[in-house]
């Protein structure tokens, strides 16, 4: 059994509230659906007793609208309704797969998108119990004063393990975020900050409010990839979306996107000069992809952080992207 | 234990006494107000705060579903608004707080049978035998009644993905999936009689009764 800090829980009704609540209680946290935070703290990986529950403001916090030539998702939408929403389906099937493939039914029910977005990091030395964590001695992320990972590594590579960020920053993704000293709307790209430890750029009374695509990205052929050891429950080993641009059967942009590496979600660099390359054929899409996956394993370097093989990791990651740009493509 | 002297002094390790608060919960179409601590998850006030047993739990965190409830918001607007079924969808009591949970309408195992007996899914599972040691039934059995009551006619590979989220270590799910395809009368048992009216190996007199096992 694990057991909780002892908590107060507040419940405000509006989005205002609770920022107010955050700004004026020390060391408050967020709780929406508490499938990443409610563990976490039973791991004694926060020291809080307070949470601010979003809950009984979701309402406010719950819809999937087209405003603006974007698509608005709510923080409080479960990843359940985004997996199911006919409208993502059809404008964004990429982002409708990755979050049909978080966790299992019961998670996905609970859990939303602001938290999946916000989700702490993860790492095999840090999710454990505070007794684990104890006897072995205590790293960086909490606590302690080294890496597990990086032998005298000094910033913490626990792995951003969300699965919908990798497509969304894909899409061109912006989130709004809400203080009370006012809001702010940045690049989903830019929110993310490679250190383990504050994995986003997150202010301590900062609420994030939606995501928003542009519906002009429903024109990108896109796909998501995962793997996981089971089809269901596990956190991705590795995870990524790809968008391309097709303009006269050639290739005019293209973005991707990896997980379940480092701190944060990372964009495959230097792919501009995949621009111009063919892919009216099958063989020219699966050349496409095997270059692109080649790419990719070159700029990543699968750690130990998750208890699943690097080396497999690092060997299978060209072949996931190679199959992903075939999906993107050929379907 | 040795805890060692730099050892950080986490709330729980220096916890002085638990404080207490009274939540409200909405179970089985019951009010109930009910005094648990601070750091109460669901799971905990329905097992120690209410004695309702039901509920198993099994990981204690996220993983294996055996402490599955049916939840959907009280707020019936909120119920439409997020597509929930009648008796709402499958979540985790072990990793909701019992303080956030005061929302929710809840239906746990033991509000499953009705006035007309067992639930259908209890008795398929009972008459399939889709049961070993038992103890991931109550979750399974309500992540399955959430998918008949949303989709009556389920494929196979629609009850695989249903129930992907409850782990059962004993019966390698076979009988489980051909349980929720009786349930939804697709199918009858493989069995040639219904379990339930054979004599237990080994055992003398009458077998322990479906209502018992399979609540
Ligand atoms: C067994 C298990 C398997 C899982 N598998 C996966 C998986 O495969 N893929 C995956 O992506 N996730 C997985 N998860 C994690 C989790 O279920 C999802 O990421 C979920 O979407 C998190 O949302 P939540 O509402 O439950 O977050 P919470 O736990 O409520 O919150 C997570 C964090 O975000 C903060 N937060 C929440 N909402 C906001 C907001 N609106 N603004 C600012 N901060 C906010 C919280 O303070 C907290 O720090 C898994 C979890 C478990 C227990
Ligand atoms: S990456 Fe290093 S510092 Fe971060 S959680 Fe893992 S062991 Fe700790
Ligand atoms: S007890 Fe395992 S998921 Fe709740
Ligand atoms: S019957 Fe034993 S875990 Fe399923």
């Amino acid at each position: 059994m694990l057991t909780l800090p002892m908590l107060a829980v507040h419940q405000p009704k509006s989005v205002d509230e609770a920022v107010a609540l955050l700004r004026d209680i020390p060391g408050a946290r967020l709780l929406a659906g508490g499938t990443d935070i409610v563990p976490n703290l039973k791991y004694g990986m926060y020291e809080t007793g307070n949470l601010v529950a979003l809950r009984g403001i979701s309402r406010e916090l719950r819809y999937i609208r087209e405003e603006e030539s974007e698509l608005r998702i709510g923080a409080m939408c479960s990843v359940d309704q985004l997996a199911n929403h006919a409208r993502v389906i059809e404008l964004f099937p990429s982002l409708a797969d990755a979050a049909s493939q978080i966790a299992g039914p019961q998670l996905r029910r609970m859990g939303t998108v602001g938290g999946n977005l916000c989700l702490d990091t993860r790492c095999v030395y840090i999710n454990q119990s505070h007794f684990w964590r104890s006897a072995l001695g205590y790293c960086l992320k909490k606590d302690g004063t080294v890496c597990h990972v990086v032998k005298g590594g000094q910033r913490c590579v626990a792995a951003a393990s969300n699965d919908t960020a990798p497509i969304l920053v894909a899409l061109g993704a912006m989130v709004r975020l809400v203080s009370p000293r006012g809001e702010r709307i940045i690049p989903l790209d830019d929110f993310y900050i490679a250190d383990g430890v504050k994995n986003t750029q997150l202010a301590r009374d900062e609420l994030l409010v939606e995501a928003r695509i542009p519906l002009a990205a429903a024109r990108l052929r896109q796909a998501y990839g995962k793997l996981r050891l089971r089809q269901a429950i596990d956190f991705p080993a590795l995870n990524f979306g790809v968008t391309i641009s097709v303009e006269e059967q050639k290739v005019a942009a293209l973005r991707l996107c990896v997980g379940a590496l480092a701190a944060r979600p990372a964009l495959v660099r230097h792919v501009d000069e995949l621009r111009g390359r063919p892919v009216s054929t099958p063989e020219e899409i699966r050349a496409l992809g095997q270059e692109l996956g080649l790419r990719a394993q070159r700029q990543c370097k699968p750690l130990t952080n998750i208890g699943v093989d690097p080396e497999w990791r690092r060997e299978i990651l060209p072949v996931l992207v190679r199959r992903g740009v075939e999906r993107a493509l050929l379907s | 234990m040795n805890r060692g002297a730099g050892r950080p002094n986490h709330q729980r390790v220096s916890a002085p006494s638990q404080t207490q608060v009274l939540v409200t919960l909405h179970i089985n179409g019951e009010t109930q107000s009910v005094a648990v601590s601070s750091q109460a998850t669901l799971l905990e006030a329905l097992r120690d705060g209410l004695g309702l047993t039901g509920t198993k739990q099994g990981c204690d965190k996220g993983d294996c579903g055996a402490c599955t409830v049916l939840a959907r918001p009280l707020d019936e607007n909120a119920a439409r608004a997020s597509g929930s079924s009648s008796r709402g969808e499958p979540i985790l009591s072990c990793i909701t707080l019992a303080q956030d949970a005061q929302g929710l309408a809840l239906t746990t195992i033991e509000g499953l049978a009705g006035a007309q007996g067992l639930d259908s899914i209890q008795r398929a599972f009972a008459d399939c035998g889709a049961l070993q040691c038992g103890f991931c039934q109550p979750g399974m059995m309500l992540s399955a009644r959430a998918l008949l009551d949303s989709n009556p006619q389920p494929s196979l590979p629609q009850i695989q993905a249903a129930l992907s989220g409850n782990l059962c270590r004993c019966t390698g799910y076979t009988k489980i999936y051909e349980a929720v395809q009786v349930a939804a009368g697709m199918r009858m048992p493989s069995h040639a009689r219904p379990v339930r009216s054979e004599p237990a190996p080994g055992v003398d007199g009458p077998r322990v009764e479906v209502k018992e096992i399979a609540t």
